[in-house]
């Protein structure tokens, strides 16, 4: 929108996700829903997979970028406009899951909710292409981890939904070391960029409290499905 | 947990805000050129560059040292929680950690 390299545009992003991760997970970490020792597990195949998506920003081409980011947002708006499902019944626990220890309990209206993961190694796989979008596009892909816990690892939405809060932060920053070192994180574009997000996280937490959620999600879909649209036709017309 | 990244993000927030404000009041010049990539100068592509120019206050560096604790705090948050498995003697866990911080430290070092 601003013109600006996309080198130097995914660099003040992932920049920008860190703050936002880091502010808000803060909030989450202490209501005890994310599960640590699943985020901690789950984050060896982001911080891999980051590595490996940040790698490709140095080899694919900036039109392709374009076309991939487009369509991870359409992703996003309909993720997010979809209806939550009801809690799916538990079936029989995964055997990896057990020896690994990846289950946990959280605060429900009368005591504790017990929960195990199933199907551990393909939410892992999903977890490293979430890390690959996260490198390669300089975004938290928040989406994409929420799909392999809630989808495929069968965890609780809250459970998903903070456990992945706390994992982008982790994800971004193995990234942000190859993008520091490969100059794509330029002091003087980010600093804006992460004072704006800083500044705006506070006053959206506040408007948050209020908001309708159904407005706030109808807006967040039309402006994500716009940009997605327009990094689409850039990247297909070459122009990025 | 929680506190360690409120005071992280806080504190690279000031930082950031401290150097953007001295970047500003110094900028002179044309506009820079964000169209085309050509890496950002030498000095602020190692966490040694940054730290080097912290000495002469100059504003840039100040910003990116602003950015290198807001990465940090993350990768401090993994540091605590192999500490936090190793005193509850959860072997596994403090392992996963540290391989965890492992790759995150070797991403730091990494060259063009």
């Amino acid at each position: 929108m601003f013109k600006i390299d996309l080198h130097y545009a995914i660099g003040a992003s992932l920049v920008s996700v860190i703050a936002t991760s880091s502010g808000a997970a803060a909030a989450y970490v202490r209501e005890g829903y994310s599960n640590i020792r699943i985020g901690m597990f789950l984050e060896v195949a982001t911080t891999l997979g980051a590595l490996f998506g940040a790698y490709l920003t140095a080899k694919v081409s900036g039109n392709w970028i374009g076309i991939i980011f487009g369509m991870v947002l359409f992703y996003s708006a309909w993720a997010s406009l979809r209806k939550i499902p009801i809690e799916p019944k538990m079936t029989e626990p995964d055997s990896l899951a057990v020896r690994l220890n990846c289950r946990g309990s959280f605060p429900v209206q009368n005591g504790k909710e017990e929960y195990v993961a199933e199907h551990v190694p393909a939410g892992f796989g999903i977890m490293f292409v979430a890390g690959t979008l996260s490198g390669l596009l300089g975004i938290g892909s928040g989406a994409v981890k929420v799909l392999a816990m809630d989808q495929v690892m069968k965890l609780p939405f809250k459970v998903s939904t903070t456990t992945s809060n706390f994992m982008i932060g982790v994800t971004a920053a193995a990234s942000a070391g190859f993008y520091l070192s490969h100059g794509y994180i330029l002091p003087g574009l980010s600093m804006p960029v992460v004072l704006g997000v800083l500044a705006g996280s506070l006053v959206g937490s506040r408007i948050l409290v209020n908001a309708q959620v159904q407005t706030l999600r109808m807006v967040f879909s039309i402006v994500i499905v716009a940009l997605g649209a327009e990094m689409i036709f850039n990247g297909l017309t070459g122009r990025l | 947990m929680g506190r360690m990244l409120q005071i992280g993000v806080t504190l690279a927030a000031l930082v950031v805000l401290f150097g953007g404000v001295l970047y500003l009041r110094h900028f002179r010049g044309p506009m820079p050129n964000y169209q085309q990539f050509h890496g950002a100068p030498d000095a602020y592509e190692s966490v040694h560059g940054i730290l080097n120019g912290l000495g002469g206050f100059d504003s840039q560096s100040l910003i990116a040292f602003g950015i290198l604790l807001l990465i940090a705090t993350p990768v401090c948050r993994v540091a605590f929680g192999l500490v936090g498995f190793a005193l509850l003697r959860d072997r596994l866990y403090a392992a996963v950690s540290a391989i965890v911080l492992i790759i995150l430290i070797l991403s730091f070092f990494t060259r063009r």
